[in-house]
């Protein structure tokens, strides 16, 4: 018998759905800051724009694909809910109106989306992305999500992994489907050479901790519930967050010599992404490792592509696939039938069997985001160009793209110098005019780097 | 006339204008530079990969002052600017042809 509807696990689905959302501008944040300042809006809008195209395909036909009747032996969903079609106000999803259940899910399929825009920072084209965005939601984020998320999907009915929140679905998607778009596009002009230092931590931080909070509601808000695993899930959140903040600052500290704010940032997500899918398996004392782990093995995974010369630009891979493999894997060493009420990992007794589950679901996710995605680029690249031209990508994207830029400081640039040219048949000369006063910033500081 | 120019450790800004208050100077221009000599830059650490930053942030002052004036205040911004560490940075002086207070269009020395 279906579970009745609950106006307490209704509210708490709302909001969680809310706070997923803020992810969205967080993550636009937390990029913008660490790319340079000619390009900081274009990475702020990749993220934006996201959430404005995932809707509406997941609206048209997304939800339906995702959450549909099953097809193809836990495939992929039907088209039977394209365009909401038949869900009204008494429709349920577990104990929650299906239309809540859908608003929470849609930010999973929108922050996941925005995720993949770290990878190919400060060279993409804007409408190739939002093509782009259209065809990974569906091709890639949809099937996937309906394996992970739905219970009549192959991974979450047959193969019976374990993963809340999204280390699959999310993480291990974004980080692979990242690679293979950096793979694409290829490196930004003066990869390794160049400094490509971030423009403002400060907006690193701000977006970092907007991520952490949001985070609340994407793994306890996971449960679809308001209750113990909800409660479970959110105690999780916050000690793979810690841990993994310490696991990053430790390894900076004896590598580099300094314990960076980029760092902290950066293994707070680390931390997060890695208790995505184990916030309901593992107990907190599992959570503790889980962060931590997480935290130091990705911030040795970001030096990769210096190593091996691919331009994964904000470490979506680095991050991402490696902290979410990591924790979609402890939950096959980790997990607690005190949590799970039934599975146990191998410290608990479990033997490889779980262990077995979730390295499957690794391997398969990873490889089949990897290769759709790079299909897809490479499809839109020979279709339409996916990646700017040079002299573009050297000006920077703000002005060029978007006919704005960030910051409007110091003397030669705060108004001075510019002029009212009119509205609309004015914008080209006005944006030329803009583009001089632009160029004698930052070109300046020559470096070279250290992988 | 002459135009002193120094390019000086940000830090050191206030000093330097203190030092050059006590020997008469009413005025003097400053902007933002960056340069290296034999300090050489520095290193920034990003996500594990290391910066060499060529170019390191200093400060430009420029005063204009009479022939005889020039030796003291040279000396007067040597002192206040300088630390004993590499990348002090350096202060010279040219000759000045014209100079024009905008305001009341007085010339020479009757403009510093």
């Amino acid at each position: 018998m279906p579970p009745a509807f609950s106006a307490g696990d209704t509210a708490w689905v709302m909001v969680s759905a809310a706070l997923v959302m803020l992810m969205i501008p967080g993550l636009a944040l937390f990029y913008g800051g660490m790319v340079r300042a000619k390009s900081a809006l274009n990475m702020l809008m990749m993220s934006i724009s996201c959430l404005a195209v995932v809707t509406v395909v997941w609206l048209l036909y997304g939800y339906s694909l995702a959450f549909g009747p099953d097809a193809f032996g836990g495939m992929i969903g039907t088209l039977k809910f394209a365009g909401m079609d038949g869900i009204g106000v008494q429709t349920l999803t577990g104990s929650v109106p299906t239309l809540v259940f859908a608003s929470f899910q849609l930010m999973f399929a929108a922050i996941t989306t925005a995720l993949l825009s770290g990878s190919i920072a400060d060279r993409a084209k804007f409408g190739s992305w939002l093509v782009f965005v259209a065809a990974w939601a569906t091709a890639v984020y949809f099937p996937i999500a309906h394996w992970v998320f739905d219970g009549q999907g192959w991974i979450a009915g047959h193969l019976h992994t374990l993963d809340l929140a999204g280390g699959t679905v999310v993480e291990i998607n974004s980080g692979a489907s990242g690679l293979a778009l950096a793979l694409v596009l290829g490196k930004r002009i003066g990869f390794k050479r160049d400094p490509m230092r971030p423009h403002s931590l400060p907006l690193v931080v701000l977006g970092g901790g907007l991520l952490w909070f949001g985070w609340f509601g994407f793994n306890a808000g996971s449960a679809l519930a308001s209750g113990g695993l909800a409660g479970m899930a959110f105690f999780n959140t916050q000690v793979a967050g810690a841990a993994g903040v310490l696991g990053w600052l430790a390894v900076e500290k004896r590598r580099d010599g300094h314990a960076t704010t980029l760092g902290a940032v950066s293994g707070a997500v680390a931390g997060l992404v890695g208790i995505t899918p184990a916030c309901g398996s593992v107990n907190p004392m599992g959570a503790l490792v889980v962060g931590a782990l997480a935290g130091v093995a990705c911030s040795y995974a970001v030096g990769l592509k210096f190593r091996f010369g691919y331009d994964d630009s904000l470490d979506v891979a680095g991050v991402h696939g490696v902290g979410g493999i990591v924790g979609t894997l402890l939950i096959g060493v980790l997990a607690s039938a005190a949590v799970t009420g039934h599975a146990r990992g191998l410290a608990y007794g479990g033997g490889l069997d779980q262990l077995g589950r979730q390295a499957l679901a690794v391997v398969v996710v990873g490889a089949y985001a990897f290769a759709l995605t790079w299909l897809i680029a490479k499809g839109i690249d020979r279709w339409i160009g996916f990646r700017v031209s040079r002299d573009d990508e050297l000006a920077g994207l703000d002005l060029l793209v978007h006919g704005e830029s960030a910051y409007d400081i110091g003397a030669h640039t705060a108004g001075i110098g510019h002029r009212i040219t009119g509205h609309h048949h004015d914008h080209h000369d006005d944006q030329h005019d803009t583009q001089v006063v632009a160029s004698s910033e930052g070109e300046s500081i020559s470096a070279n780097i250290r992988p | 006339m002459r135009l002193i120019t120094a390019v000086i450790k940000p830090f050191k800004l206030d000093d330097v204008k203190a030092a050059l208050e006590t020997l008469g100077v009413h005025g003097l221009t400053v902007s933002e530079a960056s340069g290296y000599g034999r300090q050489g830059g520095h290193t920034e650490v990003y996500r594990g990969a290391e910066y060499q930053v060529d170019l390191v942030p200093k400060l430009r002052v420029e005063v204009v002052c009479d022939d005889d004036d020039v030796d003291d205040l040279i000396d007067a911004i040597v002192a206040a600017s300088r630390t004993g560490k590499i990348g002090d940075g350096k202060v010279w002086s040219v000759p000045v042809e014209t100079l024009v207070r905008v305001r009341t269009g007085e010339r020479g020395t009757a403009a510093i």
